[in-house]
């Protein structure tokens, strides 16, 4: 389903009217709203919040502010959750914060089996295949595999360090800084961090890859 | 608990697949059930333990056949009946069928941004010192408890390194069934993948898991 269309149309199936669940869901705020539990403002401000306010582009400034910032990468690797939080990253899933770096010899990569733990502050709301089985379940076992379906391929020389995340630490992958970007800014920096560098499915992108895709024009 | 929830290790699942352009919600009913179940914790006074719980104990094949806000919505309408706030018949016919309990506060909009902002921190004050130090040998131990637990099944009994102390935390096991916080030392323990999965894992590759220090042993 496309993002263009109408919300409510969202939740049509093809030529009737709302699916089941959509039903359920309706039914189940209006009889919450009615009962008084719950403020029908208080709903749209929360989506807006994870739809249009809180996502990637968070930790992206955190990956270049290290990449950037002598100081600020110790600090973030000594105290993450202070060091974020002292960017205005803060709440909900988000209270207490480690930074895990890439190095040529490490990769991190970062999964919850239990359920799906995940940064909200500096990564927004995580997307369907983190919260899905198969990533859950391979992630730990044949995290090599795993990367493979995101199209990375690590030589044998880097260890893969899985983080499962099953407490209320969140852990945020800072990805290698690419080559050839000595003494761009933060602001440019930031472009090359992609969502998924940051829990460890992908690299940051290198300048050319970025050209490609039009990120820095 | 020995939950279906408990996905590590599983090699049956399929492939991972990454979606491109992804949005934040894929139909409005997402963005509702995720909405309801932030906002009906404030009036339902649950904690984040008794919310994982109560997904993690829905039955096997209704956890496994649902999506993510399915499993969300479940669990919620869980808490909700359990605390009497509604009964089953008013959430299969959507209409008050009987008089609404008394909740100490509605989440309202004005409020939205300080709670989100204040989030839950789960530190707290620890009663003693830390029992493990970073390069400890640690074993987790065998357990299989019948309510909730964050002690994955695939590391019991094995053989583990303190790599961080994470400081002092609430205790999910007590907190999810209202037994209290009962704070206890929380540790990053390194398992090398080997000692994990076998000979057929990388040397070098490790997992790091999140465990409280009564889920651990010296080894």
């Amino acid at each position: 389903m496309s993002q263009g269309h109408h919300h409510h149309d969202e939740d049509r199936e093809h030529g009737a009217g709302l699916s089941p669940i959509a039903i359920r869901v309706r039914a189940l705020e209006s009889l919450l709203v009615e009962k008084g539990y719950v403020d029908p403002a208080a709903l749209d401000r929360l989506i807006e919040t994870y739809e249009h306010k809180v996502g990637p582009r968070n930790g992206a400034k955190v990956v270049a502010k290290a990449w950037s910032d002598p100081v600020y990468r110790d600090w973030l690797m000594r105290d993450a959750t202070a060091a974020i939080h002292a960017l205005g990253y803060v709440g909900r899933q988000g209270e207490h914060m480690v930074a895990v770096e890439n190095t040529d010899t490490v990769h991190n990569l970062v999964v919850c089996t239990l359920c799906s733990c995940y940064p909200w502050p500096v990564l927004g709301l995580p997307p369907v295949w983190y919260k899905s089985p198969p990533y859950r379940a391979r992630a730990v076992i044949d995290p090599r595999g795993v990367l493979a379906e995101f199209g990375v391929s690590l030589p044998e020389t880097v260890a893969i360090t899985v983080w499962d995340s099953t407490a209320e630490i969140r852990y945020l992958v800072i990805p290698q800084r690419p080559a050839g970007t000595d003494g761009w800014d933060e602001d440019r920096l930031a472009r090359l961090v992609t969502r998924d560098s940051m829990i460890g499915t992908g690299l940051a992108l290198s300048p050319e890859e970025a050209a490609r895709r039009g990120i820095l024009s | 608990m020995n939950g279906v929830h408990d996905l590590g290790g599983f090699q049956n699942f399929g492939p991972v697949q990454p979606e491109p352009d992804e949005p934040v919600f894929h139909a409005d009913w997402e963005r509702r059930a995720f909405a309801l179940t932030l906002a009906m914790a404030t009036p339902g006074g649950w904690n984040i333990d008794m919310s994982r719980h109560a997904r993690e104990s829905l039955p096997p094949a209704q956890y496994l056949s649902s999506s993510y806000y399915e499993i969300w919505l479940a669990g919620m309408e869980r808490l909700m009946m359990a605390r009497g706030l509604v009964t089953r018949e008013e959430i299969e016919t959507g209409r008050a069928l009987v008089p609404p309990v008394a909740i100490p506060q509605v989440l309202t909009a004005d409020m939205v941004e300080t709670v989100l902002a204040r989030g839950g921190p789960a530190d707290r004050a620890p009663a003693g010192p830390a029992r493990f130090a970073p390069g400890d040998a640690v074993r987790a131990r065998n357990l299989h408890p019948a309510g909730h637990t964050r002690l994955p099944r695939y590391a019991r009994g094995r053989t583990g390194t303190v790599a961080r102390v994470q400081g002092c935390h609430v205790f999910p096991d007590s907190n999810a069934h209202g037994r209290g916080e009962a704070p206890q030392w929380l540790y990053s323990v390194r398992f090398a993948a080997r000692e994990l999965w076998g000979e057929a894992a990388a040397a070098g590759d490790s997992v790091h898991i999140d465990l409280w220090e009564s889920y651990l042993e010296p080894a």
